[in-house]
């Protein structure tokens, strides 16, 4: 009897605890990183992470979200691609966030869509990507193809760019590089290149021996000027560059131009051998205006307030201010829908506008969910950075649909 | 009459007093540079190279070094070490075409340096630069200047290079047979030119003879081509094998003596490596100056630390589990997962920098066109000591005669005194410390983080079954020949490929023949 008395008095004290918990949950609002924390993304991912939770510290000092205050969920999928559909069910179901900011390979974002489209839930994904793709439940806050590898390879064809006619696609082997290669080579058959000076190589996630590929780089180049781009991803760049700095392919020989590689990837890389290898993305560190000066202050104090690793030379790239600017035009879009219901942020996302580091107004499209973004080219320097060397003169609308793959004519207006 | 007057006003301000040196050259010539025209900076370069004066090549030097800075109203400066620039100075942004043309000025002036050094480096860059007929009249002037011999062959290459565009039958027909012992791949172009025909059905080269020439000569140059091609095949499978070999030789004496299938084995190459950051960190902190050397300091190190966690695991884990494979195999692999996550908690989840020493940055150019980095040969003859060094042990010592008596036969070895069971802490405590120093090698090529053993385990286990358990010369016949048979077939079925193919080739082989190339005869072995 007493027995029984105490379990239901038990059971009792844990519904009132749940019910406590319940309350103070709604005092905040949760939101959902998902940024791989190790494997062979962590290099890339996790300075991802780390701005996300500086945001949301900067938007809860501003005193929040419709009066309420912002919580992170962070959790680590692991370089794992099945993982992130399973650490996105989590965030949604258990930890019921109300938005969900991660993502960096274009696999890890294939994988989660089918849980995101499920629960109806909001995914902000910040990286450059191959488009052909458009969900109602994402907004995408990095680069389509025709705002960062388009015009990378029309640089590279011009004058000042080096005159290329040959070229090298390489890449990691999957969706990504696959997807973009293909735009890349109907877009330079339409410029006249042949098929025979295109040479497409892909490696495994991970690969570390590039001394063969380097080698026959240097051979393909002998048949006239030759420009590689470069779609590798994750630590892989590391021992790449190294082979190519240490084959002396200098890039007044041979520019390579890379569409994953940032400030970020090339901090734990010697810069020196690589000066003049080029990057395309729609921001870069050394970009001069105030909104930039800004971001890259607080994003130094914050490294060196939480003690990240390497804090002293703490470096923002064009990933990090997607996603600084996502989270900002969420919180723009919940604030505007007064409230966390995702069609009604969804339906208030359109439009929204944020002034960027960048140093340009950014504005999400509210018929393709893709920012309004600048391009910029921009060199390696010996101190890691990159000195911009082209832009455009104005945003550029994101066309996801690539107008250079068969089939995509009748969604150009998308 | 304004541009005299700005002239004038730009020559007192050379006139002033400033803290960074002033460029001694026409600031009217200077001017374009700072400027956002980049066919006017491609022609101010090649303008302030036509004064092939000394401050000319200062400033030319300043750009290429970036120090060269401009003013909001239009001055051109060079930081010098001591001076400080003016507010507002911003650094003259410096783009391939204009950096690639600054360096062809700057050999250019270089080849008529009085220093003989100079003048080498200077034909040794224009060489592995495209050709360009403006510096026609230069090489020329330069030629007749020469009198070293190895420079003057240098320069006549380049020379011949551009008179096969010459207007001249004669001059052509000497480039072409000039140029019949080079093994530049880069002339195949111009020589191919020259041998096809023009829309109109007439040749390129109008001279019968002179396309035969060409033609001699292009066949000359892909021969040359090709065998520096083989060689390069060779030379990366040889590389790509040494590595294979250091991160299998700890698993060959641990697996292949000991037949303790070890899963941990990758966890100590990853000690190995996170010994050789911990080392780097400590000479940047304390011995700065000894940077280039750390390597040397972080070998016995690695070793040592390694050899330590061998023992350990070997005391506490191993040890109880001698003659249960499996149990073995699943302990050592929870052990892998505690030490990844031990790292992990200790230095982060993220890949740590661990930078060449700069004595093993850059490579040696041999063949004409086969450069082999300086890091893949120190590698190579690292690899071949550690090799010789087992060898050594194993053979000519006191302990390696031990080891081996135990090895083969356990009881008769405790009957005549063989204190075994330190002999097995000793034997897998030797090969953990050998992990150890492959994980040093391996930290000079690719990423140190936490999973790094985990992409070698697989390769190496690959390598010692293959080789033949039990037998050294198996491991490195084994190691190279996976890294020659991987190098040759990568060119032909792509990297993904490659892999996939070694794997399948590995399955027949064990199929074939379970007992590995090299298999130990006796009767002790079962």
């Amino acid at each position: 009897m007493q027995s029984r008395r105490t379990f239901i008095t038990a059971i009792a004290g844990a519904a009132m605890l749940l019910c406590a918990a319940g309350a103070q949950a709604a005092d905040t609002i949760k939101v959902g990183i998902l940024h791989s924390l190790s494997g062979t993304m962590a290099i890339s991912e996790t300075s991802l992470k780390d701005v996300a939770l500086m945001t949301i510290d900067e938007i809860n000092a501003n005193g929040g979200v419709m009066g309420k205050k912002l919580e992170a969920v962070v959790v680590d999928p692991a370089s794992n691609w099945p993982l992130f559909a399973e650490k996105a069910r989590q965030l949604i179901a258990k930890d019921k966030v109300a938005a969900v900011f991660g993502c960096w390979t274009s696999v890890s974002r294939k994988s989660v869509l089918p849980v995101f489209k499920e629960t109806n839930s909001l995914l902000f994904y910040p990286v450059q990507y191959e488009g052909e793709e458009l969900e109602k439940n994402v907004f995408y806050t990095g680069a389509a193809p025709n705002q960062q590898a388009i015009p990378a390879v029309e640089y590279l064809m011009s004058k000042d760019g080096g005159g290329a006619k040959r070229f090298v696609l390489l890449g990691t082997d999957y969706v990504y590089p696959r997807t973009t290669n293909k735009i890349l080579r109907a877009f330079l058959k339409s410029k006249g290149v042949k098929d025979s000076e295109i040479q497409e190589v892909y490696t495994p996630f991970g690969h570390a021996d590039y001394q063969t590929i380097v080698a026959n780089i240097k051979k393909f180049a002998a048949g006239g000027k030759t420009a590689v781009i470069s779609t590798i991803n994750g630590d892989s760049n590391v021992p790449f560059y190294k082979e190519l700095g240490n084959a002396g392919l200098k890039a007044t020989d041979v520019p390579v131009v890379a569409f994953s590689v940032g400030e970020e990837e090339l901090r734990g890389v010697d810069t020196k051998p690589l000066l003049g290898h080029l990057a395309a993305w729609n921001y870069f560190e050394s970009v001069k205006n105030p909104a930039n000066a800004a971001f890259v202050a607080k994003w130094k104090a914050y490294a060196l307030a939480k003690k990240l690793p390497n804090a002293a030379n703490a470096v923002t790239n064009d990933p990090m201010e997607a996603t600084y600017v996502g989270i900002h035009m969420w919180a723009q879009a919940v604030a505007k829908a007064k409230s966390t219901d995702t069609d009604k942020v969804i339906a208030a996302m359109g439009g929204q506008s944020f002034k960027a580091p960048s140093g340009y107004t950014l504005t999400m499209d509210a018929t393709n969910h893709h920012l309004h973004k600048p391009v910029m080219i921009g060199e390696i320097k010996g101190d890691g950075q990159f000195s911009v060397v082209w832009k455009t003169k104005d945003v550029v609308r994101a066309q996801p649909w690539s107008p250079f793959i068969a089939g995509n004519e009748g969604k150009q207006k998308l | 009459m304004a541009h005299h007057f700005r002239s004038f006003l730009a020559a007192i301000a050379l006139c002033l007093p400033m803290l960074a040196a002033q460029a001694a050259v026409d600031p009217a010539l200077l001017r374009p540079l700072a400027g956002d025209d980049p066919d006017a900076r491609i022609e101010a370069v090649a303008r302030i190279a036509a004064l092939a004066s000394d401050d000319a090549r200062k400033v030319l030097q300043a750009l290429q070094d970036e120090t060269l800075y401009a003013t909001a109203d239009g001055r051109v400066l060079v930081a010098d070490d001591a001076g400080t620039l003016p507010d507002g100075a911003e650094g003259i942004v410096v783009n391939n075409r204009l950096r690639a043309a600054v360096a062809g000025a700057l050999s250019g002036m270089a080849l008529l340096s009085p220093d003989v050094a100079q003048r080498r480096a200077a034909a040794q860059a224009l060489q592995g630069q495209a050709a360009d007929p403006a510096q026609l009249p230069l090489l020329r002037k330069a030629l007749l200047a020469e009198k070293e011999a190895d420079i003057r062959a240098t320069l006549q290459t380049l020379v011949a290079v551009a008179d096969l565009q010459s207007e001249d039958a004669a001059l052509r027909k000497a480039a072409v047979l000039g140029l019949a012992d080079s093994g530049n791949p880069a002339l195949r172009a111009p020589l191919q030119a020259m041998l096809e025909r023009r829309p109109d059905g007439s040749h390129a080269e109008p001279d019968a003879s002179l396309r035969a020439a060409a033609e001699a000569t292009l066949r000359a140059i892909d021969s040359r081509v090709a065998r520096a091609e083989f060689a390069g095949k060779l030379f990366y499978g040889i590389s790509l094998g040494s590595v294979l070999l250091l991160a299998a030789l700890g698993l060959a004496i641990t697996f292949g003596l000991m037949g303790i299938i070890n899963m941990a084995h990758g966890e100590l190459l990853m000690i190995g490596a996170y010994t050789t950051y911990v080392c780097q960190t400590l000479f940047r902190q304390y011995l700065p100056g000894a940077l280039d050397w750390y390597l040397l300091a972080a070998l016995p190190a690695a070793f040592l630390v390694a050899f330590g966690v061998g023992v350990l695991l070997e005391r506490t884990v191993i040890r109880w589990l001698y003659g249960r494979p499996l149990e073995t195999l699943l302990a050592t692999w929870g052990i892998s997962l505690i030490l990844m996550q031990l790292v992990r908690t200790v230095f982060g989840a993220q890949n740590v920098e661990v930078a060449n020493p700069s004595w093993m940055a850059g490579g040696v150019t041999v063949l004409g066109s086969l450069v082999l980095s300086y890091n893949r040969i120190v590698i190579i003859a690292f690899a071949a000591l550690v090799v010789a060094a087992v060898w050594l042990i194993l053979n000519k010592t006191r302990l390696g005669l031990f080891v081996r008596a135990v090895m083969q036969n356990r009881r008769m070895a405790d009957c005549v005194g063989v204190p075994t069971s330190r002999i097995d802490m000793m034997t897998f405590g030797l090969g953990s410390g050998i992990a150890g120093l492959g994980g040093v090698a391996l930290s000079q090529l690719g990423n140190v983080g936490p999973d790094l053993g985990q992409a070698y385990i697989v390769d190496s286990f690959m390598v010692v079954v293959l080789g033949g358990v039990g037998q050294l010369a198996g491991t490195v016949i084994g190691a190279i020949g996976l890294g020659e048979v991987n190098k040759f077939l990568e060119p032909v079925a792509g990297a993904v490929l490659a892999k996939i193919g070694i794997l399948v080739f590995i399955i027949i082989f064990i199929q074939r023949r379970p007992q590995g190339l090299f298999a130990l005869k006796g009767r002790s072995v079962e």
